[in-house]
């Protein structure tokens, strides 16, 4: 039995072949009643935390920073995509590629300003500002009555489908690992692991980090366009809640590992749809918070933190292993 | 790695496995309510009041559907008073459990988005205490929503009634609006008050606002204190209004309060003491005035939970009552066989009064009462009919 | 003229009361971060055990306190409540933030984290519904000042202050001086300090590292449970989320001062308290959070280690 799951870590064809099927899958419960409607807001759930979690990973992880205001980031995308469809461009399901794209690049453009207004600060500083930049965003869409003040906006098209997350969690990932495994990776790493050093050594840490927030901004616009065409959103929703929840998913997979974030993701929206299912109350939350804490004591990096799933690899890294 | 393999292995073996399901005939109904979250006395009441209903109409066979009499089997669903669990409660309602109707969200900020999966399903929904516009009505298209219903009244009716007797009973000439800017149904609230007030001929001297979660409203009230006026308009849930109240009254405000349905809850009392003493608030019935059905119903709710029932309870009481009359008349569990029976139900006796669906809405035509916090407990002070 | 001048008085006892609140909390997380440079996210559940404890305590010693006089009470209830949050803080940090000190930093926030949604849900577990708080002594208002309105007649303008605004600001104010007296004058502050300067180097003069950092954390977690009982008793309805904003707040006080340094929490605490106040006052009190934070992400970028705190020497 462990050599065989061994012999499927191992196997480079298995994720071509999952993303193949994925996306045949996918494309089939559109026509075929697969899973039931709930499966499938489960699904897509999923599929944006993976969103989320993997580009959060990518500043927090990867860049070793503490950002906290990722819920903020997914609320811009989320409203400019949905302002973009329901208002600007109503009824033309062919522009949502669009919105999606639209709701991204605006989150990357203030995640932009924010890394360009915070560059002198690291650390600590930097998580509260990126929660002062979480409540602010959050207030300023309560303020907003264009986009429907406190009741948030009602009435998105449900143009967000199983497909399209599926094809929005496989580009995000595609980007993220080649980004990773690019020099550009190198120089954010070596940032987490000595910023004077790096700078030093002649990483240009001022353009590695920017563009890593604008990365990871821009994907978490993307998520926050997903969920905003579920349904509606509401400005309550991205609160300081949504972005402890994001972090919990992170270091719960694990920091600086793309698999971990998937797992994270996995794990954590599965356990939180489950419990509530069993009627459990308030129970969940407190087997959910027990469950992070013994994990974080018998496994400080997460579930596979600082470790990758082979699929994910690429072949020069493991050539390099095979020799150690 | 193989660790982690297995992990996942065992997690979705225990998902496949948990899922079992049984399969006796009965007409299942969902309940989507507030469980946890920031208002868990509504969930509560909401809850009882359903399990009492159930058990009442199981006792006594079950539902006449057709030819054959069912139980009902009810699922319940938390929504944590958030508006996205409230939405996917209902998508796990409709989908997955596939009740025949679902009852609640009860809170406008759940219920809004649960009505447009409700709506986009055909299933019907009715809420026994979301009083928005929007639950009903769709806001893109402005056409009432064909499959979503409530058992109480809106807010518009509200703000009329309560600003009249502002004018009229209170003879207050200046009001001020204190309101929590974040949340769906104050929201509303407020801006309806504020204008059916002015148009009746009052003024509005100051129009305040705060976020969900402040404790401390000392900044806006000292700025409402400093225009003076004869009332102050409270649109606020059980848990912020003691808190506003008591502030007010040590900060030398001596005006009148006046709140909306969110105050109904009991814990009101409880928590705001002496300084809600005399205020005035607008509910959905009184137990003090009740029709011989309600007075039965106040009895077993009584016997059973050991307190009385409050609004929430007696519409969530009322909704089933609406949605079981509409499954026997219709004779079908079909979903769109009961709403079109439940739209045709020429006149509803509940627990809150009578009432009767708006032809091509989900809305009821029904009366209202003022209540006032008298010694502890809440009096009948007026009916006011649509 | 005058009318405006009593607004605005009124107003900075509003401002004095939550400021003082914030700093007492932001002095938590401040202390903790000072010595072991690690977020206690745990802090703001700690604070509203405060209240809860302070409810529980009143309920079981309601018998004996009647025979004493109302501030007597008041300064028993308020120490105990110290010493159970406190030892709570410090049990936690030994369960677990000790086994994590050699781990990743990220590590033990993410479980102090944990740790605050763990007591936030146990606590729900336990108190479903909103609670109301006691009350310890009567609380009087006194009018400062009075005067008729300007505008309409009979009414009059006033500037009040209750026995409970004068109680937290002085509680507070003395606790702050006795902290600050503590890290500056005695023995143990001397090694608090020396830890938060350099801590690999300290254990090798023969501090006893652990137990600073437990007393450390005792401290800290007490200061904030003297925080929730007075927020308990100012703001009378208590429930177990309510530590989530008014901690997050607290912490963004602490960073605005300088986080590691004590008069910087204090200042931080007391200047969001009169930035939310001087919002509220100047603009729609329903753009008080985006001007407030706004106000203090501008701060930030202008002094990025905080008003009074200290860049990080950093070593390679």
């Amino acid at each position: 039995m462990s050599a065989f799951l061994s012999q499927i870590a191992r196997n480079r064809w298995i994720l071509p072949t999952l993303v193949v099927t994925g996306f045949a899958v996918s494309i089939l419960s559109h026509y075929q009643p697969i899973c039931s409607g709930y499966t499938q807001i489960i699904l897509i759930t999923i599929g944006i935390n993976i969103i989320l979690c993997v580009s959060l990973n990518l500043v927090n992880g990867y860049m070793g920073e503490f950002s906290v205001g990722h819920a903020g980031f997914m609320s811009l995308g989320a409203y400019t995509s949905a302002v973009f469809t329901t208002k600007w461009t109503p009824d033309i399901p062919m522009l949502f590629p669009v919105a999606v794209i639209f709701g991204g690049v605006m989150a990357a453009i203030i995640g932009l300003l924010l890394a360009l207004l915070s560059f002198k600060t690291r650390g600590d500083y930097l998580a509260i500002i990126t929660l002062a930049f979480l409540m602010i965003v959050k207030s300023s869409w309560e303020n907003i009555s264009y986009v429907g003040g406190p009741a948030g906006l009602l009435g998105v098209d449900k143009y967000t489908t199983l497909p399209w997350t599926f094809f929005w969690v496989v580009v995000t990932m595609f980007v993220i690992r080649n980004l990773v495994y690019s020099k550009f990776g190198r120089a954010i790493i070596a940032i987490r692991e000595d910023e004077i050093a790096a700078n030093a050594m002649g990483v240009r840490v001022r353009e590695a980090k920017i563009l890593a927030f604008v990365v990871s901004s821009f994907f978490g616009g993307v998520a926050g366009a997903l969920y905003s065409h579920l349904n509606f959103i509401n400005p309550k929703y991205f609160d300081i809640v949504k972005s402890t929840e994001i972090l919990v998913m992170v270091y719960l997979g694990g920091i600086s590992s793309l698999g971990g974030s998937i797992l994270g993701a996995v794990v954590f929206t599965f356990l939180f749809y489950q419990l509530e299912n069993m009627g459990l109350g308030y129970w969940r939350m407190v087997i959910l918070s027990s469950l992070l804490i013994l994990l974080m004591l018998f496994r400080p990096r997460g579930i596979m933190g600082m470790r990758e799933l082979t699929w994910f690899l690429p072949k020069r890294e493991l050539k390099g292993r095979r020799k150690l | 790695m193989k660790s982690i393999l297995i992990l996942l292995g065992s997690l979705s073996l225990a998902v496949l496995t948990g899922c079992g399901k049984s399969s006796e005939p009965s007409v299942k109904i969902g309940l989507n309510t507030e469980l946890t979250g920031e208002m868990p006395a509504v969930g509560a009441s909401s809850q009882n009041a359903a399990k009492l209903f159930v058990e009442q109409i199981n006792a006594a066979g079950g539902i006449k559907v057709g030819e054959v009499t069912l139980p009902i089997n009810l699922v319940i669903g938390d929504n944590g008073a958030k508006a996205d669990q409230a939405a996917a409660v209902a998508q796990r309602l409709i989908t997955k459990d596939e009740v025949v109707a679902m009852i609640g969200p009860d809170a406008s900020v759940c219920a809004i988005p649960a009505s447009d999966i409700a709506e986009a399903a055909k299933c019907v929904m009715i809420s026994p205490w979301s009083t928005n516009h929007d639950t009903t009505l769709d806001p893109s298209t402005g056409k009432p929503k064909e499959y979503v219903f409530r058992a109480c009244f809106t807010d518009t009716f509200q703000a009329q009634v309560l600003a009249k007797f502002a004018l009229n009973n209170i003879k207050a000439k200046t009001a001020a609006v204190f309101y929590d800017s974040s949340s769906e149904a104050p929201n509303q609230q407020a801006a309806l008050f504020k204008k059916t007030f002015e148009n009746d001929g009052g003024q509005i001297v100051s129009f305040e606002t705060y976020t969900t979660g402040d404790k401390d409203f000392s900044a806006q009230l000292t700025k409402i204190k400093s225009t003076n006026p004869e009332m102050i308009f409270l649109p606020a849930y059980y848990n912020d209004v003691p808190l506003i109240a008591q502030q007010a009254r040590s900060l030398g405000i001596t005006a009148q309060f006046v709140g909306s349905d969110a105050w109904s809850s009991p814990e009101i009392i409880k928590l705001g003491g002496a300084a809600i003493e005399g205020s005035y608030f607008c509910n959905h019935y009184s137990t003090q005035i009740a029709t011989p059905i309600a007075q039965k119903f106040m009895a077993d709710y009584k016997a059973k939970y050991g307190q009385e029932p409050d609004d929430v309870a007696a519409l969530t009481y009322d909704a089933f009552g609406l949605l079981v009359e509409a499954i026997s008349d219709g004779g079908s569990l079909d979903r769109q066989a009961i709403r079109g029976a439940l739209a045709k139900i020429p006149k509803y006796d509940g627990i809150t009064g009578t009432m009767q669906f708006q032809p091509g809405s989900g809305n009821p035509i029904k009366s209202a009462v003022i209540l006032q916090i008298k010694g502890g407990e809440f009096v009948w002070v007026a009916n006011a009919q649509p | 003229m005058l009318d405006h001048v009593l607004y605005l008085a009124q107003q900075s006892i509003n401002a004095l009361q939550q400021g003082s609140i914030y700093a007492l909390i932001a002095l938590g997380y401040t202390m903790v971060y000072g010595v072991l440079t690690m977020i206690n996210f745990a802090h703001g559940d700690l604070f509203m055990l405060g209240a809860f404890a302070c409810m529980l305590l009143v309920s079981v010693l309601t018998p004996v306190l009647v025979v004493f006089p109302p501030l007597l009470s008041f300064i028993v209830i308020l120490l105990l409540v110290m010493i159970i949050i406190g030892v709570l803080g410090a049990s936690i940090e030994r369960v677990a933030y000790r086994p994590l000190r050699n781990a990743p930093r990220v590590s033990a926030i993410i479980t102090a984290l944990g740790c605050g949604l763990l007591i936030q849900s146990l606590t729900l577990v336990i108190f479903p519904y909103s609670k109301s708080m006691p009350k310890l002594f009567t609380n009087t208002t006194f009018e400062l000042f009075e005067m008729p309105h300007p505008d309409a007649a009979g009414a009059s303008v006033t500037l009040t202050i209750t026995a409970l605004q004068i109680v937290i600001i002085c509680v507070s104010l003395i606790l702050m001086v006795a902290l600050d007296f503590l890290i500056r004058k005695t023995r143990y502050g001397m090694a608090m300090r020396a830890i938060s300067f350099d801590s690999r180097t300290v254990p090798l003069m023969g501090i006893p590292v652990d137990r600073i950092i437990s007393t450390t954390f005792l401290i800290g977690a007490g200061l904030g449970g003297a925080a929730g009982m007075l927020y308990g008793l100012a703001y009378p309805v208590i429930a177990p989320s309510m530590g989530i904003l008014v901690g997050w707040k607290a912490f963004i006080a602490a960073v605005v001062g300088g986080i590691g340094s004590i008069r910087g929490a204090v200042l931080g605490g007391f200047l969001l308290g009169a930035v939310e106040v001087l919002a509220v006052v100047m603009f729609d009190s329903s753009y008080r959070d985006l001007i407030s934070y706004s106000l203090l992400l501008l701060i930030l970028i202008f002094k990025p280690y905080g008003l009074l705190g200290q860049a990080p020497n950093q070593k390679v």
